[in-house]
């Protein structure tokens, strides 16, 4: 455990609220920029995601009539705080200070409150392509939650804990579980695009079909928090990814004095969130958008299939070498 | 879910252009689409009753901002049809050449859009850079990358000089090459694949019923191009195919506007190094003897038609425009049912619907369906109470 003051700056400062905030803008500006050089586009400059949530911050908030406006601008700040929570959780220079024997659980659970939240936000527009977007929200959350839950627990299986800072040091002492676990791996790549709602899987807010989703009702400093909840859920996402796949920020060698490990441990996870970014950037400017019945079956029919199997390799390998 | 309207237009991010479909949704699936057009009529054929032939063209060129040399050559085609005139070879070879570009980068805009329409936006970029090619060679030749102005009654306004010859070789190399990788992606690409398959069905039946022309009806089976049917300009003589497809959906109409892009393609090139010398306009006369004549012609979107009617004067006394987009949208209506919501975007785009070339008004008496002529001020009355109760 640690002091009461370096928990606060732990929480709030880095690699809490403040360097959260800044990074998930970076990887906004990142993804955008990755993007459009692949498409033969200039991109944005760097300070348009931080000016664009600035500048959205002082707009004005549009009420819908006949719509609970605490219920509206509540929303956006659960599902912000739920994700930066879910962050707090995962390794970034070192393990966390915060971790305990379930803590992946419990950020694949606070991952899901945004998806639930927009949900709300579109049941609660009375518009009727928010309400089709929300509609699609929640039915795309029952196709990949499974497999992705599925996915993320292999690795907890096979390393017998479920506390993200110990599946980082089994990966430590013994092998990355993307190499172990190449199906789960993939699996999970997959998942985690589906749940940040990028393409193929942006059906939610298929811009040439529902408008924006359930987004379309969102004004000033709603969207402004909602896109940054996006791109913290983004953040974390490849955090988790980078933790439970690619060893997380930790060197398979001790390194004295602490800071200096400390300091490679930083710049591993920068690196491996950023790897985790460009292949999934990468999926997004090589798709289209997919349709959600077509997901519906694509999901269940393969993906699903793919890490149940998974699992029941591990269960095997388990049974055989591991028990004995 | 019950049954919603989902309201999808006048003005939505799907649409270039205004046109309003009431979709009543099952959950996601349709069940009915209540279509309403013309919500942007200009007046042209009335307009174009009042300007005499040489300004008449270019304001025909406008009634469309992609097919403008088809509108202008259709309509110089049949004003030389009654004049009895013969345009040079050269002058047909040019129009033809800029005919041919000019669907190319029809084509490849239709590429980009029906990409963005299933949000693959990467292929929609591409292909609309590719398309530059395209349209540097048209400014080239013209001095305009969209209204070209290249037709006059008895031929063409301005010849091509070697240097623009060369220029135009030059560029169709990278230009096959680009086309080519389509042809595979459109093949390859998974996510198109899914969404373009099986999509907007249309049996040849259907298509002959409802009148669809262009890549719409020959993606259904339908073997019919108006450049091999009724040849004009120098189709009749130069080497090139009609492009077939019998898939019958999305991806059929994809497959055939990729094929035509190359055959476009060839069709230029074989232009431009068997370009005969000689000049590139006819004396004309001022006016044109009485007549009626319907001149037809193969814009990218389709058969595309002008009724022409002169009286003697330097005037037409009517001229009455069938697009191919009119032709097409009962087919659209029809092949949208027991559809996927998401997939409306895609059906409508697959005919490459040009709106605003499309609105046309004629009044008939519901009882005896005797045409009849409105003013002005009668026609923003009745609109104004159409669309008094539908405001917020």
């Amino acid at each position: 455990m640690m002091g009461v003051l370096p928990a606060i700056v732990y929480i709030f400062l880095f690699p809490g609220f403040v360097f959260l905030v800044m990074y998930a803008l970076f990887f906004e500006f990142l993804d955008r920029k990755v993007t459009a050089r692949m498409q033969n586009r200039a991109g944005p400059p760097l300070v348009q995601p931080f000016a664009d949530v600035i500048k959205m911050l002082g707009k004005e908030v549009i009420d819908i009539d006949g719509v609970d406006r605490q219920v509206f601008d509540a929303a956006p700040v659960v599902a912000l705080a739920a994700v930066m929570t879910a962050f707090l959780y995962l390794p970034v220079f070192g393990l966390s200070p915060f971790g305990f024997q379930g803590d992946l659980i419990l950020v694949l659970y606070l991952l899901t409150i945004p998806t639930v939240i927009l949900f709300i936000l579109g049941w609660l527009s009375r518009n009727i392509f928010s309400s089709i977007g929300g509609v699609r929200v929640i039915t795309q959350m029952f196709i990949y939650e499974v497999p992705f839950f599925l996915a993320l627990l292999t690795p907890a299986l096979m390393a017998g804990t479920w506390s993200v800072s110990e599946i980082v040091l089994w990966q430590q002492q013994n092998l990355w579980f993307m190499f172990l676990q190449p199906i789960g791996f993939i699996v999970a790549l997959i998942c985690l695009q589906a749940k940040l709602e990028r393409p193929p899987f942006d059906i939610p807010e298929a811009e040439t079909e529902i408008v924006a989703g359930p987004w379309t009702e969102l004004t000033g400093r709603r969207l402004a928090l909602m896109q940054l909840v996006k791109d913290v859920s983004l953040v974390t996402g490849c955090a988790l990814i980078a933790a439970v796949f690619l060893g997380g920020p930790v060197l398979p060698w001790a390194v004295s004095p602490a800071w200096l490990g400390n300091i490679a441990g930083f710049c591993l996870f920068v690196m491996k969130t950023l790897v985790v970014l460009l292949v999934l950037s990468s999926i997004k400017v090589a798709t289209g958008r997919i349709r959600i019945d077509q997901l519906n079956s694509i999901g269940w029919k393969y993906i699903a299939s793919a890490s149940l199997l998974q699992v029941a390799i591990v269960l095997i390998i388990n049974y055989r070498w591991v028990s004995s | 879910m019950p049954e919603v309207t989902v309201p999808i237009g006048p003005h939505h991010p799907a649409l270039k252009e205004p046109v309003n479909f009431k979709v009543i949704a099952d959950g996601e699936k349709i069940v009915r689409l209540e279509l309403d057009l013309s919500y942007n009529h200009r007046g042209i054929e009335k307009a174009a009753e009042q300007r005499d032939f040489i300004r008449v063209l270019p304001l025909l060129e406008r009634v469309c901002g992609i097919c403008s040399h088809s509108h202008s050559t259709v309509f110089a085609k049949g004003i030389e049809e009654i004049m009895q005139l013969e345009v040079p070879l050269r002058g047909q070879y040019i129009r033809t050449i800029i005919a041919e570009l000019e669907r190319m980068h029809s084509h490849l805009l239709w590429l980009g859009v029906a990409a963005h329409e299933i949000g693959f936006n990467t292929l929609f970029m591409w292909s609309w850079r590719d398309r530059e090619l395209v349209q540097d060679t048209l400014e080239e030749m013209s001095g305009n990358r969209v209204h070209y102005g290249m037709n006059e009654v008895g031929g063409v306004r301005c010849d091509l000089t070697p240097n623009q010859v060369r220029a135009a070789l030059d560029r169709l190399p990278h230009l096959e090459d680009r086309i080519a990788r389509y042809v595979e992606m459109v093949n390859d690409q998974q996510t198109m694949l899914l969404r373009f398959k099986g999509v907007g069905k249309l049996t040849r039946e259907e298509v002959l019923n409802y009148g669809a022309v262009g890549p719409t009806a020959r993606a259904s089976g339908v073997d019919y191009d108006v450049r091999r049917d009724d040849p004009y300009l120098v189709y009749g003589d130069i080497p090139w195919n009609v492009v077939t497809d019998t898939n019958c959906d999305v991806y059929g109409r994809t497959c055939v506007r990729i094929g035509e892009l190359r055959e476009s393609a060839s069709i230029v090139r074989y232009c431009l190094e068997n370009l005969p010398e000689g000049p590139v306009r006819a004396n004309t006369p001022k006016t044109a003897p009485a007549g009626e004549i319907f001149s037809r012609y193969e814009a990218p979107r389709g058969e595309l038609a002008h009724f022409i009617r002169t009286n003697g004067t330097n005037k037409v006394e009517r001229v009455d425009i069938r697009t191919p987009t009119l032709a097409n949208w009962t087919s659209v209506a029809m092949s949208l049912v027991n559809q996927n919501l998401a997939d409306i975007p895609v059906i409508v785009a697959a005919i490459d619907p040009c709106l605003s070339c499309t609105s046309r008004i004629t009044l008939v008496s519901s009882p005896g369906g005797t045409p009849g002529i409105i003013t002005f001020d009668e026609l923003r009355k009745r609109g104004q109470t159409r669309y008094r109760g539908c405001g917020p």
